[in-house]
Formats: structure tokens, sequence, C-alpha cells
């Protein structure tokens, strides 16, 4: 493995020998191991590892702005990426946005690294499937178990670098039961923290309470959210709304210093409670920043280029290809409420709800249902951020504070921000769990939720 | 050539370690994108990526893994890890594992290509952003985007069955799209599609599409759309555009039809199938006018090859034949599980991904219509087009779609428009009410189809043409 921070280095000093003392340049490098198990039909049948060396180069030169990327970290691979990007930029028109680099600075604070989950072999992540087999008690199983680790690093021609590290380590499965899916799903930064066995029973226990579900009529519910469908609430937010592209493009729902949501409701991204680096793609250090603190919205994500758009500061969130995307808070959670003294830890397994903290919010409810994931949810639109979805996993009636029947799955068309709304937020867990992201090293720290109202537009006949 | 045999060299390291079967795919690919605002350009990304992943059978267990070095002791060890992974795969094993036998195949492809999309000046494919996105807002979008991607993709594959293939696969594509900031609301309008439209083929596929030219309209369609009257809620008859019906396909009965799915090897993520295998060859579907077919063979669409990532040749089948289901998306390894006597939609989204079981083009035969006949049937329904939003449940059945845009239709002819048209539906209750369908087909790429764990962005073509839907509830709103 190459050191990324000395890679970072060397292809800055490409780029100035390529295009001379005028140019500005960011350099992003990552060193990444990657392995997932798969299972389904309760055996492993996808198993796979890739490990590699990523490159990221953005130029500035003559006000014009180009980047490139590349796997290819060879002497002249290096050459061939610096020397296309030089050529591209000087090929575009200007860029008047160009928002300048981080001043000098260093950053070489570690993200969270567990040497165990860095070692761990397909032999740990197959033990921890053996486990989730094994306790869903003859149950079909599927899921999966992946480790990780990245090493990355940031240069730039102005003299600012950044360098750390970080582990990650995830575990999703389901138990199928009679037609009835029941869902476990968490990540951390260290391996040890996933029990299969533990994660296997809850989705047991899950699946076998959601069999002969019976149809209600679509309509207005009051809901208990576990925190793995809540993690798609904070997922949407942070794409759409949260976004400082979206925000300065007015296409985001976000007015700083407005009530916008339940007073209830804190959220604070921050990295580096979990597995993550500790700078963006512009190489600034990541910190806590509290997007919305008791109801009010604060700011929203910014990298360079949207900051200066809108006369702020970055706050940290320039991910790759920004410039497109905007920039996004990848690591957004909630703040629990405060923990009486007493209260168990979310882990209990006794039903379809399997922790105390969503316990005490079901036993609030005189008629409601409890929904333990979301499936599929697209936005209609993005600035009053409706989004239409299904559930998934596992839906149960509530009467009178107790799970009272399983019910069929609904399709749901529904604003977030109006679900979170001032007084629709009636009751918030006190623990909160990491969700990994579908498709990038993204994660949520969501909690269950207790809300007035979410709008049911379907069930599973149409 | 190097590649080859860089190739081989990990295949026998995998046999060495104690692999019955093994194949590496080396893969070299170049990608170009640019993005443009208001008629300004936004991003220029030039990317390169090249490595090799290896594919191992252990006893009955899979392994996968890969790397960006094409050395060929790098490409030995990673045979070898390959092979550890998969002896992992057998301490929660299940029943054996085999592969469909099929004669090794060796040979060469390419995509057709008139303009190399790379050797096009940046210059001038700027100009061509930053001229459409600049007539867009100058008609009236608050935001006007514009965007094209370009793939130049190499591999070598090479299997210890004895095959050997090489292919060279080029895609290009472009679009263009108008927002419009309203109270409380976007609108967008997008051409030909959001993304864009996308083929295997070179840059005369985006000079085909003359962005510019449409540009002015769908400022001022997006603009008049803010103020359009909401598409009202109720039962209606349907008619979809052709770019909608290659979502309604790609999402109902493609996915529907993947051969992975219906074993229950996605159950935990992207799903399983309402389709059962023991119903193959005789579920009804759809109308008898539903006539879908797999056929990577189309020249220049999007989800075209000469073989699979298992070396299967590419090959037209039926999927759904006069209404009834006949065919799957399967592999080597699926077919073999379910007694099929054919596989060849495998592919992976690079050399770090493990090849899987997916759709190349999947399209609708032609109906005997066109779109003008079908609104001149139509006593009262709704005619929407261009897709905004999708979301489908895990079996593929419970949808839920929007357009840009919705037109009234009312005594056989097109009427005001209408704003945040949505449909619902059940899949196969869905395709059972279509009772016309338009002669006026177009294959339609999807650049953006997400399976798989690690996710996977796969590359699909729907040959799609417009058609008429009866009973269908429309405009769902939050």
């Amino acid at each position: 493995m190459t050191d990324p921070l000395d890679l970072a280095g060397r292809v800055v000093d490409l780029v100035r020998q390529v295009a001379g003392p005028g140019a500005e340049a960011e350099v992003g490098t990552e060193y990444a191991e990657l392995a997932l198990t798969r299972f389904a039909n309760s055996f492993i049948h996808q198993n796979m590892a890739d490990a590699g060396t990523t490159v990221r180069l953005r130029l500035h030169l003559d006000g014009r702005t180009a980047s490139g990327a590349s796997t290819v970290v060879t002497a002249e691979g290096l050459r061939d990426l610096v020397e296309r990007t030089v050529s591209a930029a000087r090929h575009c028109p200007p860029d008047p946005g160009w928002p300048g680099l981080n001043r000098p600075a260093t950053v070489d604070e570690d993200g969270n690294w567990d040497e165990a989950t860095a070692t761990a072999g397909p032999e740990q992540r197959a033990e921890r499937v053996r486990e989730f087999v094994e306790t869903a008690g003859g149950l079909e199983a599927a899921g999966y178990c992946r480790t990780g680790h990245r090493s990355g690093a940031f240069a730039n021609t102005a003299g600012h670098t950044a360098h750390g590290r970080h582990t990650e380590a995830a575990m999703d499965g389901i138990a199928r039961c009679g037609g009835a899916d029941g869902v476990a799903r968490l990540a951390s930064f260290r391996l040890a923290d996933l029990a299969g066995g533990v994660l296997g029973a809850r989705a047991s226990v899950k699946a076998r309470a959601g069999v002969a579900p019976v149809e209600l009529p679509p309509g207005r519910y009051e809901v208990v959210l576990e925190p793995t469908a809540v993690a798609d609430l904070l997922q949407n937010l942070s794409t759409w709304g949260f976004n400082g592209k979206a925000y300065n493009e007015q296409r985001s729902f976000a007015v700083p210093g407005t009530e916008q949501f339940d007073r209830s409701v804190t959220l604070v991204d921050d990295a580096l409670a979990g597995p993550a680096l500790p700078f963006d793609a512009e190489g600034t250090a990541r910190t806590p920043v509290a997007l919305v603190e008791h109801g009010v919205t604060r700011t929203v994500a910014h990298d360079r280029r949207t900051a200066a758009e809108a006369g702020a500061s970055s706050t940290g969130h320039a991910v790759p290809g920004g410039a497109a995307v905007g920039a996004v808070p990848l690591h957004l959670g909630f703040v629990p409420a405060p923990s009486p003294n007493g209260l168990a830890r979310a882990g209990e397994v006794s039903g379809p709800v399997v922790d105390a903290d969503t316990a005490a919010l079901v036993a609030e409810v005189r008629r409601g249902l409890l929904v333990t994931d979301v499936w599929y949810t697209r936005v209609l639109d993005p600035r009053s951020l409706v989004v239409t979805g299904l559930t998934r996993n596992g839906v149960w009636l509530i009467e009178d504070g107790e799970v009272a029947a399983a019910v069929q799955n609904f399709r749901f068309t529904q604003s977030y921000p109006q679900a979170l709304a001032p007084g629709a937020v009636l009751g918030i867990g006190r623990h909160t769990a990491l969700q990994s992201h579908t498709f990038s090293s993204a994660w949520w720290s969501a909690l269950p939720l207790r809300l007035a109202s979410w709008n049911f537009t379907g069930g599973a006949s149409g | 050539m190097v590649e080859f045999d860089v190739a081989t060299a990990a295949v026998q390291a995998a046999l060495d370690a104690g692999a019955r079967y093994a194949d590496a795919r080396v893969m070299h690919r170049r990608y170009e994108s640019m993005t443009a605002r208001n008629g300004e350009i936004e991003s220029v990304t030039q990317d390169e990526s090249a490595g090799i992943g290896v594919r191992a059978l252990v006893g009955s267990g899979w392994g996968f893994y890969a790397v960006p070095d094409l050395s060929e002791s790098a490409a030995r060890a990673a045979g070898e890890r390959a092979a550890r992974i998969a002896a992992a795969s057998g301490r929660v094993a299940g029943p054996g594992s085999t592969l469909l036998p099929v004669a090794a195949s060796t040979g060469s492809w390419h995509s057709p290509c008139a303009v190399d999309p790379l050797s096009v000046p940046l210059s001038d494919k700027g100009d061509l952003l930053v001229r459409a996105t600049g007539t867009s807002r100058e008609h009236g979008a608050d935001l006007a985007e514009g965007l094209y991607q370009i793939w130049d993709t190499r591999k070598w594959f090479v299997s210890s069955e004895g095959h050997r293939i090489d292919q060279h696969i080029r895609e290009s594509g472009a679009g263009i799209s108008a927002t419009v900031i309203g109270d409380g609301e976007t609108q967008r309008r997008s051409y030909p599609s959001y993304r864009g439209q996308y083929g295997t083929q070179g840059w005369e596929l985006v000079d085909s599409l003359d962005l510019t030219a449409h540009a002015a309209r769908i400022a001022e369609e997006a603009r008049e759309l803010v103020t359009a009257p909401l598409c009202p809620a109720g039962e209606t008859t349907l008619i979809l555009g052709g770019e909608q019906m290659a979502l309604q396909i790609h999402e109902s009965v493609g996915h529907a039809i993947e051969l992975d799915r219906i074993l229950g090897w996605e159950a935990a993520f992207a799903g399983t199938s309402w389709l059962d295998l023991d119903q193959l060859g005789a579920l009804r579907y759809g109308s008898e006018l539903m006539n879908v077919t797999i056929d990577p063979t189309i020249p220049g669409a999007l989800g075209s090859f000469g073989y699979d990532d298992e070396g299967t040749p590419a090959a037209k089948r039926d999927a759904v034949r006069e209404g009834r289901w006949v065919g799957t998306l399967a592999g080597r390894d699926s077919a073999a599980v379910a007694g099929l006597d054919y596989a060849g939609s495998v592919r992976s989204d690079g050399w770090a991904r493990l090849p899987m079981v997916r759709m190349t083009n999947v399209g609708l035969e032609p109906g005997p219509h066109t779109l003008d006949e079908i609104i001149a049937a139509t006593d009262d329904g709704v005619l929407m087009d261009l897709n905004r939003s999708w979301s489908i449940d895990d079996k593929r059945l419970n949808f839920q779609f929007g357009c840009e845009i919705g037109w009234e239709v009312k005594n056989g002819r097109r009427g005001r428009m209408l704003r945040n048209p949505t449909y619902t539906g059940i899949g196969p209750q869905f395709w059972r009410s279509m009772d016309m369908l338009s002669s006026e087909t177009v294959a339609w790429g999807t650049p953006n189809c997400g399976k798989g764990q690690p996710g996977q962005v796969g590359h699909t073509g729907h040959p799609a043409a417009p058609a008429r839907f009866t009973n269908v509830r429309v405009g769902v709103h939050g």
C-alpha cells in the first residue's frame, strides 16, 4: 500500500511540473479495503473483497476548472491523470464560481479505528452470518456482513494537508416466515459491536410476529417509526434539504432561522461519531454541525463553492463531484431525548417491538401503526420534499399502547418536513442506532420516532 | 495480449488454490462527463479505472477478489484470495453450486461507433451544453441544466473452461432539463429525458439529439406547468409516452424477471419477485398486445454487448409472448438451480464488482397503432410522459410513478396541461389493461440501474412506444 499522503504530495508536485506555479490543485487519495459477505436462503451465496487506491484531482488553471480520478497509480498513470486534467481545464470555459483553495493547515486527527475490524477476514464475517442464521431458528435468512477500512489523505498547492483513517462494519439481515420478513440492521466502526446472534434473533422475532397480516384502509395514521425507517428520513432530508447547492438554487425547503421542525428535533451531522475520515473532499476538517436545534433550522451543509455562493463558510461537507451534486451531510443524526436512569438500552427482544426505547413510544399510542422499515422512497418534489415509498419488513396495528395485529404493507406519499413539523412529533427515542447507507459509506444516527400523522395512500392491493 | 496473460495467471492461481472453477475479467475504463447550468460549465470530469476481478468456486462456495493492479504477481495473488474467500463461504454452505454447461467461447466484439466520443474536443462539447442551457435560461428556466456522459470500456475475459473473449464497448449520451421554482414546489421539463438518452454508440448519438432545438420549448413548458391545474385524482384511461413506458418496463417487467430475485438471492435488499418459476410458460402477465424480448443484440442500444460477463454470447430471447410469461434474465449458476437451459444476462459494473444478473435490452415489440391514433380513440383520459419519480415494492408489484407533464384527453383530443401527474397500480393488473400500443418504438437507455451489495450501477436498454391502459388510478398526491 502506498502512503496516501505521500501519494497526494507526489501528484501536487506533478501538477506544478506540468501546469506551472500558477495552477491551483486539490488532490485526494484513498486506499480502501472493503469486503462483504452476502447470504440468502440461509447460506452464503456471494462473498467478495477488493482493495485499491484511488486518486482524485481537481485543478483550476487560468480561471478554468476540471477534475479527474484514477485507480492507475503507477508513475505513468499519475502523469497521465495530471496531463489530461490540465488539458481538460485548458479547453473548458471560464469558471467564475471557483472558490479558491483551503489555506495551509494540517488535519491529522484519526477517524475511529479498530485493528480487529481492519484485519477481519472472510472467516470472521462467515462466523457472524452463521450466528445470524442459527438464531433465526429455522427461518430462512438473508442479508450481509461487511467490514472495511480506509486511509485517506489530501494535499493542495497552497500547502494544506490532511490525512486520517477509519474502519467500518455493518450487518443487515432479514428472517422470513410465512410471507412475513423481519429485519435487523446495525453499523459501527467495530465489528465486535455487531452480534450476529442478537441481530438474527431480533429479525426472527419480528418475522414471526408479522405472519397473517390484516389489510387496513389507506389514510392518515399516527405512527411509531423504528430507527431502520427513520434512517430514510435522515437520508432524504440530507440529500434534498440540507444540501447547500439545493438551498442556493431554492430547491430546498430549508429556511435557516425558522422553526420548521418540532421543538424535540435536533439534527447534528457528526462524521467522527462513526466510521468516516476526519476531513472532506476539499481537505476541510469535519466537525459536528447542528443543522436543526430544537426545531429551528440553523444552517445547511456547505462546501467551499456553495458557501461562496451563499456568503457563508464551508461546513466541511464537500463530496467528490460536488460541483454537480452539491454539499451533502452524509452523517446526519437525531439527538436523542434525555435518558432517565433505569431505562433499559435498546437490545431487548420480546416481540415485534424489540427494544425498550420503541416500547416506550408504542405505549403512548391509542391507535396507530408501528413501522419497521421503508423501501424505494423517491422524491415527487424536492422543495416540498414529498416522498413516496412503501413499508417493508413489518407493520403492526397499535391499539391502547399494545401491538394488536400484523398489518399488510402500505404505500405512502408524505412530505418529510411536514411529518416532523412543529407539534407533529409526539415522542422521540432515547438511544440512537447507526444505520449504514445502501450504496455509499454514509451512515445515519437514527432513533425511534412517534409522529402524529403519516399519509398512507395505498394498500397492498393497490 | 498482456491482459489475457494476466487474467490467465489469476485463473490458474485460483485453481492451484483449490478452486474447481475460476474466471477473471481485466477491465479498463475511461469515463468523461460534463455538466452545465444556466449557460455556464459546472463540472468537467475525466476518470480512468483499471483492474482485475477474479471469481472462484471452491466446493459449493463462491469467492471474488479484485485489485487495480495488472501485474502478473498481483493477479496471481488475487486468484488465491478469491479461492480463500470461496472456501470461507463453505462455513455457511448451501446446496452444491453448479454452472449451466456451455461451450467455451473465444472471440472479440466491439460496439458500433461512428464518432469516437473521447476524440470530440471538450470545447465543442462545452459549447453545446452552454448553448442549450443558455437558451433554456433565456426562455424562462430558473435552473437550466445539461449533461453528457461517455464510457469507453475494454475488457478481457478468461475462464478455467477455456473462454477467451475481449470486448470494446463505447457508450454515449446527453440531456437537458429546465426547472422553474414555484410557490412551494418546483416544476421540471427535460429533453429527451431527465438524464438524457444513452446508447452503445459514439458521439453521433449526442449529435442526433439536437439538444439546442428543444431548449426553449422545455423552459416554456416548465413555466407553464407552475400554474397548470393539478392532475385530478381518480380512475381513468391512461396514455403513457414512450419514455415513461421504458421506465414502466424496466421497473415492473425487467426487474421482476431477474432469476436471482425469483430464487430469493436478493431477498434482503433489492427484493424478490411476484413471479414463481412454476408459472413460467403459463402465467398471464399482460394483454395479448404485450410482447417483451430480452435482446442484447440490438445495435446501439444501451444494454447491448457481444458476450455477457460469464462469456455467454449475446442472444435474443422472449420474456413475454402475447401476454404470457415465457422467459427470465439468467446467469449460469441461477439457470442451473432453476433448471433452465439458457443464461447470458450476467454483468458487473466494473472490475471491482461481482458479476450478477442484470437487464440487457428488455423491451416491448411495436404495436399496431400510433400515438395520434391512441389519443383519437380516447374519449376521456390523461396522457403522461417523461419520468419524474419512481417507486415500486420489493416484489415488483405495487408501483407509483410520477411524470413531468400530463395533458387531459377529451373526446379524442389532447387538452390542457396538468401538473404533478402520478399514477399507481399493481403490475399484472396494469399490463392486462393495455389495450392500445404504438409502433413508434425508441430504444431508451437507462444508465442508472442500481442493484447488488456492494451497490452496482447497471446500463440497460428498453425499446418502448406509447401505450394506453384502462381503469388506472391517477393523481396520488401528498
